[in-house]
């Protein structure tokens, strides 16, 4: 279980959020500039609160109080962001393999024989990023995250780059790694119609406020 | 000849290390004193040569501090040897090769080195695995620009380790020497046609392999 509480002043807007996810995909739902992403960057390791507390089952992340703050590369949390960032200098196969091998993981050709399966992107290992589409790209952005054997996925926006034919070729890819990959995910959007499809329950962000937390039936008012 | 490219080519391969290291620094830290530190690494750039040559003739040379230390306790000495020149061409092209690697890993979107993070690797991964590999093109340009000024170093290479043939005269002090006697006009010539021809193959050869690197990077 995922428990978030944190605070965090980013210039003349703050942030200051509570919320859980048990299992399943978490939505967090709310307008561009609510402060989705810099939470996510907290969960993640990439921004430090001012104050609060972050926790990944038993395993503390972040604690101001204690003054604990376990750096992102050691959290084991897999990020999908919302432009990709695949890795220039390496080949796909290479970026898939990264978080794994970073990781301190052995090879497990079983695992990624299913990732290259399930997002379909066999046809892809031996290229490079640069000449990809959009929705390629951020296939193998998933597949990178997943393939790092994460306690936990957040999905910031990723579908946000993609024409709307794209994004419902990517939908059901998502769908399957919800279904069948089994890790947590925090899924941020601001579509109501993409979290209503991934998530099961919606914390629905305003103004860096969490404003109300509960099913997807938050996504219609 | 020989002198002078071995002088260039140590200079620049013992140089590019702390030039890449200190070019990270002022292009990803913040820390106290970071102005000063940016001012230290560009004042050769600034300084007259002579000026930089005497600065490091009062610091290494054989009876100064730093330069007795080093003799005593590791048997480096600098004052008249190639050693010393090499140090002194170091020193000067340390500011340009700097320059063009810390432009380089200013344009790296730092977000790639945030998702390396993600991805459980450490700040050194990171750097070793992303950074490095991503600013190759602008080492390149920076190791080329450094060794055309360590080949072309004159001023503060004569002032400290002075001009002896076979040891510390480099090709443009030999140039420079050959030109000041009579009948010298032959083989300066000879030499400035050779300078030519090195300064000349290492541009085409740092070019290309700048390319090569660059089209690797942009995920061709």
């Amino acid at each position: 279980m995922l428990s978030v509480h944190v605070e965090k002043k980013l210039g003349e807007f703050s942030v200051a959020a509570s919320f859980t996810n048990e299992s399943g995909a978490t939505g967090l739902f709310g307008p561009s500039g609510a402060g989705k992403t810099s939470i996510v960057n907290m969960i993640a390791g990439l921004l430090a609160p001012d104050r609060g507390r972050i926790a990944l089952d038993d395993d503390v992340l972040f604690d101001s109080d204690k003054r604990i703050a376990v750096p992102a590369w050691r959290r084991r949390i897999g990020y999908v962001f919302q432009e990709g960032r695949l890795f220039p200098h390496l080949s796909i196969k290479h970026n898939l393999d990264y978080g794994r091998w970073m990781s301190g993981l052995a090879a497990d050709p079983k695992a990624f024989a299913h990732a290259v399966e399930l997002l379909d992107i066999g046809h892809l290992l031996d290229r490079r990023p640069g000449k990809l589409s959009g929705g390629e790209r951020q296939r193998i952005a998933i597949g990178r995250a997943l393939l790092m054997q994460p306690r936990l996925l957040l999905l910031d926006e990723p579908l946000a780059s993609l024409d709307s034919a794209r994004k419902d070729d990517i939908l059901p890819y998502l769908e399957r790694l919800r279904d069948e990959a089994r890790v947590p995910m925090i899924y941020v959007s601001h579509t109501a119609a993409e979290v209503r499809r991934i998530a099961s329950r919606v914390v629905r962000i305003e103004a860096g406020r969490v404003t109300a937390t509960g099913g997807t039936e938050l996504l219609s008012s | 000849m020989q002198l002078s490219l071995r002088i260039a080519i140590v200079s620049t391969l013992i140089a590019l290390p702390f030039g890449i290291a200190i070019a990270f620094v002022l292009a990803r830290r913040e820390f106290w004193g970071k102005a000063l530190l940016d001012a230290v690494v560009h004042l050769p750039l600034v300084l007259p040569p002579v000026v930089t040559g005497y600065l490091l003739l009062i610091t290494f040379g054989r009876r100064a501090p730093v330069g007795a230390f080093l003799a005593d306790t590791f048997g480096i000495v600098f004052s008249f040897r190639w050693t010393g020149a090499a140090l002194a061409c170091g020193v000067m092209a340390f500011p340009l090769m700097v320059r063009a690697i810390r432009l380089s890993i200013e344009a790296i979107d730092s977000r790639l080195e945030d998702a390396a993070n993600t991805l459980g690797a450490n700040r050194a991964w990171t750097f070793l695995t992303v950074t490095l590999p991503l600013a190759l093109p602008g080492i390149i340009a920076g190791a080329m620009l450094g060794f055309a000024k360590a080949l072309g170093e004159f001023g503060a290479t004569i002032t400290f380790v002075s001009n002896i043939p076979g040891e510390t005269q480099t090709i443009s002090a030999a140039i420079y020497t050959l030109t000041q006697v009579p009948g010298g006009d032959s083989a300066a010539l000879h030499l400035v046609f050779v300078s030519i021809v090195i300064s000349l193959g290492a541009l085409v050869a740092s070019e290309w392999f700048a390319r090569r690197a660059g089209a690797r990077l942009h995920g061709n």
